[in-house]
């Protein structure tokens, strides 16, 4: 009935995992099997998963390493399965993690509704690939929309955080837990291909962040009354009061936990906003563009949601112009626009489909862009 | 609602301290209450209140978690199985039940219920079968009879157009993860009785870390049917209970237990450590 069998060796077997003694060195890592042993040291309790690419070595990872600290993995039988048995641990008061890439991420929409209105604690990773539909298994940043706007139906907003390194990466995975359990949400990673198949040198920091007493959590009424996680308001009146407490929180964070980065801004005259992956593509550029005299910087959000909105509109002030650079159709870009409105022209270069801008194709649109702005005028308020 | 008792008289019928005492939404003549009732005996003669997590549906019975008094999770539509796994597995120590409808487990719930039973999870699952789907109308569930009119099948339902109603708890029955399957009724005194009796056996099979168990109920929907109550429990009697047989479907306790189960077996005296309280 419930046989052990003897897995098939896979790379994640391979590597041993590193021990408390790794700490603190720099080891080559694969992104997703840096972002699995982050959740594991983090004190993740339990992890649910389902087979995809390109996120299929994080569930490896948790295979081996989960059952070797005593703590529960199950293969579900879909991403349905997954995400609701995550939902069912976290509304113990459990700490659980979830992955999954994009076309798994559309039937975890479902749960993600159901938990953000219940407020019920997860972290989901969303390792993205090409799409719509089944699209490739190349890495794509092509589910902003769905990771910042919605995933599910009703009003609600979850945390995303965006690593744009490995390293990076691990430390948010520790983030994203103490994000969830301080607010009560979902919290998601949203990350690609690129960096859950990866490998590059990481420092191995890790960090367990203290546990917030669940005093909602489900633990048998013994004791006390009995207590219901729930999502059900049949009262409209209940409902919107509920729905307020919800957007008081989604409030909050997005008044205090909203996190980007900036590199070579000081004496920029062109900007690129780009996250993850794009980032990196966007470094190389910015390098390339300075060699050839055009003063170019970027402007990298970290938080998708909250997005950075009020230090970009600051920035739109000092700059002749913003290129945001995506592995998409173009969608964070309407953020940007919306940070900025109007201030300063706001250009877009991306790929689609699994495939990655050259830094020539970048340097080309920064170019572009200057060619068709006009100097700014710099404010003189600041 | 506590009542005086006279002098020189015994209780013989009471509201058992896990039934709330309050009204309930379901329709005149429903099912559902019943089941509830049994729930809350069967629970209540085996101490299990205190450690019970239980999974809500989505459906009339969602509201479940307002006249049981036990922690409850409310589930996504189908999925209840999956959440109970997720409890099961961080929490060892506790007692998990799953409590759903047959629009809920037949139709849109069949991976999670089939995969859950596979895995032999240490789950007790209630299932009631009332064969429509009741809170959105009447509509066809997968478990409609041949022949039956709902509000999807006004012409009644037709093999060659809607196929054929599903039996799950015999499909189910024949996976090795389930340690036992039974269907009762609430159509008269009697089988109500023996359900008590079975979902007492899927309670103790959990207890006893034998796998998964399941008990079915099939049950009456009078304002789905269109029918007086009354004429819902003939129905029932005389017409569903002649194709979903009340009966124990497959009994594995008798075999010795399995080792190793998911979750793993629930120590008796519950010392098992939760992964939560680490």
């Amino acid at each position: 009935m419930t046989t052990q069998q003897t897995p098939a060796p896979s790379d994640a077997q391979r590597t041993a995992p590193p021990g408390p003694r790794h700490h603190g060195r720099r080891v080559l890592m694969k992104g997703n099997e840096a972002m699995a042993e982050a959740a594991i040291r983090a004190g993740c309790d339990a992890y649910f998963g389902y087979p995809i690419t390109p996120q299929a070595e994080l569930l490896e990872w948790m295979a081996r390493r989960m059952p070797e600290e005593g703590r529960p993995f199950v293969q579900a039988e879909s991403e349905l399965g997954a995400i609701n048995m995550a939902l069912g641990a976290a509304a113990t008061g459990a700490r659980v993690l979830v992955s999954s890439s994009s076309p798994g991420i559309s039937l975890m929409a479902e749960a993600m509704s159901y938990m953000a209105a219940s407020e019920v604690p997860v972290v989901l990773i969303n390792v993205m690939r090409g799409g719509p539909g089944l699209g490739s298994i190349g890495p794509s940043q092509s589910d902003y929309f769905q990771a910042t706007k919605g995933h599910g139906h009703g009003d609600y907003r979850v945390p995303v955080l965006a690593p744009s390194s490995i390293s990076e990466a691990m430390a948010l995975t520790a983030d994203a837990f103490e994000l969830a359990e301080r607010y009560r949400t979902p919290v998601m990673i949203l990350t690609d291909g690129i960096l859950g198949q990866a490998m590059e040198p990481v420092e191995l920091t890790f960090r367990e962040p203290p546990r917030v007493p669940a005093e909602w959590a489900l633990t048998g009424a013994a004791g006390r009354p009995p207590r219901v996680v729930r999502s059900l308001h049949l009262k409209p009146e209940d409902l919107e009061a509920h729905n307020r407490h919800l957007q008081a929180k989604f409030a909050a964070i997005a008044d205090r936990e909203v996190r980007h980065d900036g590199e070579s801004l000081d004496d920029a005259d062109l900007v690129i906003v780009a996250y993850g992956t794009a980032a990196r593509v966007a470094r190389t550029a910015i390098a390339r563009a300075r060699e050839a005299g055009l003063r170019a910087g970027l402007f990298r959000p970290i938080t998708l949601w909250p997005f950075p909105s009020d230090a970009l509109r600051d920035l739109a002030g000092r700059v002749r112009g913003l290129l945001v650079v995506e592995l998409s159709a173009g969608q964070m870009v309407e953020d940007v626009r919306l940070a900025v409105e109007g201030r300063v022209p706001v250009a877009f270069t991306g790929r689609t489909g699994g495939m990655v801008p050259a830094p020539r194709e970048v340097v080309a649109a920064l170019r572009h862009l200057w060619a068709t702005t006009a100097e700014q005028p710099r404010e003189t308020t600041r | 609602m506590s009542v005086a008792i006279p002098e020189g008289a015994r209780v013989v019928f009471g509201r058992p301290e896990l039934l709330v005492d309050r009204t309930s939404s379901y329709c005149p003549g429903c099912g559902h209450g019943v089941v509830h009732r049994l729930i809350a005996e069967v629970l209540g003669d085996l101490g299990l209140g205190p450690r019970t997590i239980a999974v809500a549906p989505v459906g009339c019975a969602v509201f479940a978690y307002d006249y049981l008094g036990l922690d409850f999770v409310e589930a996504p539509h189908g999925r209840a199985p999956a959440v109970a796994t997720g409890i099961r597995r961080v929490r060892p120590d506790a007692f998990v039940l799953t409590y759903q409808g047959d629009g809920d487990l037949a139709a849109i719930g069949t991976g999670e219920i089939v995969h859950a039973a596979a895995r032999g999870e240490l789950l007790t699952a209630v299932f009631v079968n009332n064969g429509i789907f009741g809170m959105t109308g009447g509509q066809m569930a997968p478990t409609t009879l041949l022949g039956q009119r709902t509000t999807s099948t006004p012409r009644g339902r037709e093999a060659t157009f809607h196929g054929y109603p599903i039996p799950m708890t015999e499909m189910l029955a024949v996976l090795p993860g389930v340690a036992y399957a039974a269907r009762g009724s609430v159509a008269d005194a009697a089988s109500i009785g023996r359900t008590k009796q079975y979902l007492r056996r899927a309670c103790e099979v959990q207890l006893e870390g034998r796998g998964f168990a399941i008990v079915e109920v099939i049950s009456n929907c009078p304002v789905g049917w269109g029918m007086t109550p009354l004429e819902s429990i003939e129905r029932l009697k005389e017409v569903v209970a002649l194709e979903y047989r009340p009966g124990v479907i497959v009994d594995r306790t008798r075999e010795p237990a399995v080792s190793g189960a998911p979750g793993g077996a629930i120590p008796a005296d519950g010392t098992a450590t939760a992964a939560a309280e680490r």
